[in-house]
């Protein structure tokens, strides 16, 4: 075993070691924030098969993690009120329904990410990132300004949504689901930097021309990788919806597309656990430095830049040391 | 809808493309000389607007607050260039992304922790304010149009200090080549400070002029460089002319917009919805018209492949 692998396991079991203490002391609130890191590092595993496999800075994430969160909220408004979503041509009612509105919200926000990144990755670089951000931010002033959903002020959605055969209301329980997707998604994602396609994929954001003269569209592996990490990010955006039992346009902002990616860059860029490890320590230092000092943010800002300056491969780097796999 | 209204919206998104340019001609530099993307230049923006209202407040100068936001932004760019910009310049876009955005926070929560979470005020100087006749019986702000003025008369300036003089010289060679220009012996750091200070004492300046129209308060530069990043894609990214026409469209159709697609969406739809539509599809109105963009020129207007 490497040492990579090594933390990757201590890693993994270190969200439920902390949700079962928790459930040991009583301590509700901390299965919360277990609950957060594991939606949070769950949405960073989303950008990264983007980023970090692909080479694609993409500053817009929030866009998907914003239409995740409200394919939950409007399905969900619509069945606590019990008006149909849509009458004519045909019937759709909302549903309170976990596994309907995780298969919306990732229908929907791979849909968004097929449009955005078709539009987006005809450009590069600096472009991209502008591009990105810019889409993000279309979709946010959307929100605002729609008033069918709650406009600025958001929706609320009373009780938490279900899910056949379980209590979701239990905080254990409910981390219970958000760390099985998590876990299955790491899965996925490790298979997938491995499968044909990844490898084609990380060939391509390290020389383009090699993968276009063997006969493979960078293009078409940097649309797919893309869609493939919006739908993540938007699976991410419907748990954490879910969580809060709250959407607002603030899920769409800027700021959340910087913090996503804040996950991955703490964690380690590319690296499969990266985003675990960048979200538990962001869930950490919120609650720690949120604790201390109402300015907490010039404290993750100065971490952020010295990690970003100083150690290059964030976390699990300084950690694990150089990747040997690839690089 | 009258003429007159008309004339004053167009006057409106002129002035906010004005000022979206000084925010843009500043990136656009830093990013065409250093290949730099800077997240914190809406920061500087916003230490502009709040160095003005401070020293305002305290001398009941606007002339003051203007010198004290040119002097304080450019300051924060020589500072933050000398310590964290400069270590950047090699590195790749995303780490020059997460670096901004680390003083981003620092900046925002500096300045909360300075100010604390209330807007301040900028009071127009009473010389400029109230309303001035313009022919054709309109009636607009003094002060929009003076600010329209200034914003002319830099965009002005900025292209003759490119176009005419040695520094100009300079800053286009090193968009063409860094390392011929260094070899020619020009101090390359200094032009890097220099060009840095010069984007922002243009970003603190329009923090302030606009800080007099709307409130100063901590996040306000985000927006404003969101825009502006819309501007320079719009425009071709190291291109001031670009930055320049981009500003203008991007202000014209965001102002127009607002007012416009509501009217337009009355013609066929029942009032309430059409001011909903109207106004959603306004605020997405700059977006789409950066996507038709680079549909059409994938690098901008005025930009090289």
């Amino acid at each position: 075993m490497t040492r990579e692998t090594i933390l990757n396991t201590f890693l993994f079991l270190l969200l439920p070691a902390t949700a079962l203490a928790a459930f040991a002391l009583d301590e509700p609130f901390i299965i919360t924030l277990a609950t957060k890191a594991a939606i949070l590092a769950l949405a960073g595993v989303g950008l990264n098969i983007a980023l970090g496999l692909g080479g694609l800075v993409s500053f817009g994430h929030a866009a998907f993690f914003g239409l995740g969160g409200y394919a939950m909220g409007i399905l969900a408004a619509h069945a606590q009120s019990y008006t149909p979503l849509m009458e004519s041509p045909f019937l759709i009612e909302g549903t309170k329904s976990m596994p309907v509105i995780w298969l919306v919200a990732l229908v929907v926000s791979a849909l968004a990410a097929l449009l955005i990144g078709a539009l987006s990755l005809r450009t590069s670089g600096v472009y991209f990132i502008m591009v990105t951000l810019a889409f993000g931010q279309m979709l946010f002033y959307f929100a605002i300004s729609w008033p069918a959903y709650g406009g600025e002020d958001g929706l609320s959605i009373y009780v938490r949504n279900g899910f056949p055969g379980l209590n979701t209301l239990d905080p254990l329980t409910f981390f219970g689901i958000a760390f099985v997707i998590l876990a299955a998604v790491l899965f996925f994602a490790g298979r997938l930097a491995r499968a044909p396609f990844g490898l084609a994929l990380s060939a391509a954001r390290q020389n383009a021309e090699r993968v276009e003269s063997v006969g493979l569209a960078p293009f078409r592996l940097r649309l797919v990788a893309f869609v493939i990490s919006g739908a993540v990010t938007g699976l991410a955006g419907a748990l954490f919806a879910d969580l809060n039992r709250f959407v607002s346009p603030t899920m769409f902002s800027w700021q959340t597309s910087g913090e996503i990616m804040v996950f991955v860059i703490l964690g380690g860029v590319g690296r499969l656990f990266g985003p675990v490890a960048g979200a538990a320590l962001f869930i950490l230092l919120e609650h720690v430095l949120g604790g201390l000092s109402e300015f907490w943010h010039i404290y993750l800002g100065l971490l952020l830049l010295l990690v970003v300056l100083f150690a290059r491969g964030g976390m699990i780097g300084l950690i694990a040391g150089r990747e040997v796999a690839h690089d | 809808m009258s003429l007159i209204l008309l004339i004053e919206q167009v006057l409106n998104g002129v002035q906010s493309g004005i000022m979206l340019f000084l925010m843009a001609a500043g990136l656009t530099l830093i990013f065409g000389v250093m290949g730099l993307i800077n997240l914190a230049h809406g920061s500087l923006y916003m230490v502009g607007a709040f160095a003005a209202a401070a020293v305002a407040a305290a001398t009941g100068s606007f002339l003051l607050a203007l010198v004290a936001a040119l002097a304080a932004a450019a300051l924060a760019g020589c500072l933050i260039e000398m310590t964290v910009i400069r270590r950047l310049y090699d590195r790749d876009h995303l780490d020059q992304v997460l670096a901004t955005f680390a003083l981003i926070l620092i900046f925002s929560e500096g300045t909360r922790f300075l100010f604390g979470s209330f807007p301040l005020f900028l009071d127009i100087p009473s010389a400029l304010s109230g309303p001035v006749m313009l022919p054709g019986g309109i009636q607009y702000p003094l002060y929009r149009l003076v600010i329209i003025g200034v914003g002319l008369a830099i965009a002005a300036g900025l292209f003759l200090l490119i176009a005419r003089t040695r520094i100009g010289i300079q800053i286009r060679a090193g968009e063409a080549d860094r390392e011929m220009i260094a070899a020619l012996g020009v101090d390359i750091a200094k032009l890097y400070t220099l060009i840095f200070a010069l984007g922002a004492a243009l970003a603190g300046l329009a923090g302030a002029l606009v800080g007099a129209i709307q409130s100063v308060q901590v996040g306000m530069g985000e927006p404003v460089l969101i825009l502006a990043f819309v501007v320079i894609v719009i425009g071709g990214i190291g291109s001031i002319k670009g930055a320049l026409i981009g500003a203008l469209l991007v202000g014209l159709t965001d102002t127009l917009g607002s007012v416009l697609l509501p009217l337009l969406f009355a013609n066929f739809m029942e009032a309430s919805a059409a001011t909903s539509v109207g106004s959603s599809l306004a605020s997405m109105s700059i977006y789409i018209l950066m996507a038709g963009v680079l549909l059409f020129k994938p690098t901008g207007l005025f930009g090289e492949a």
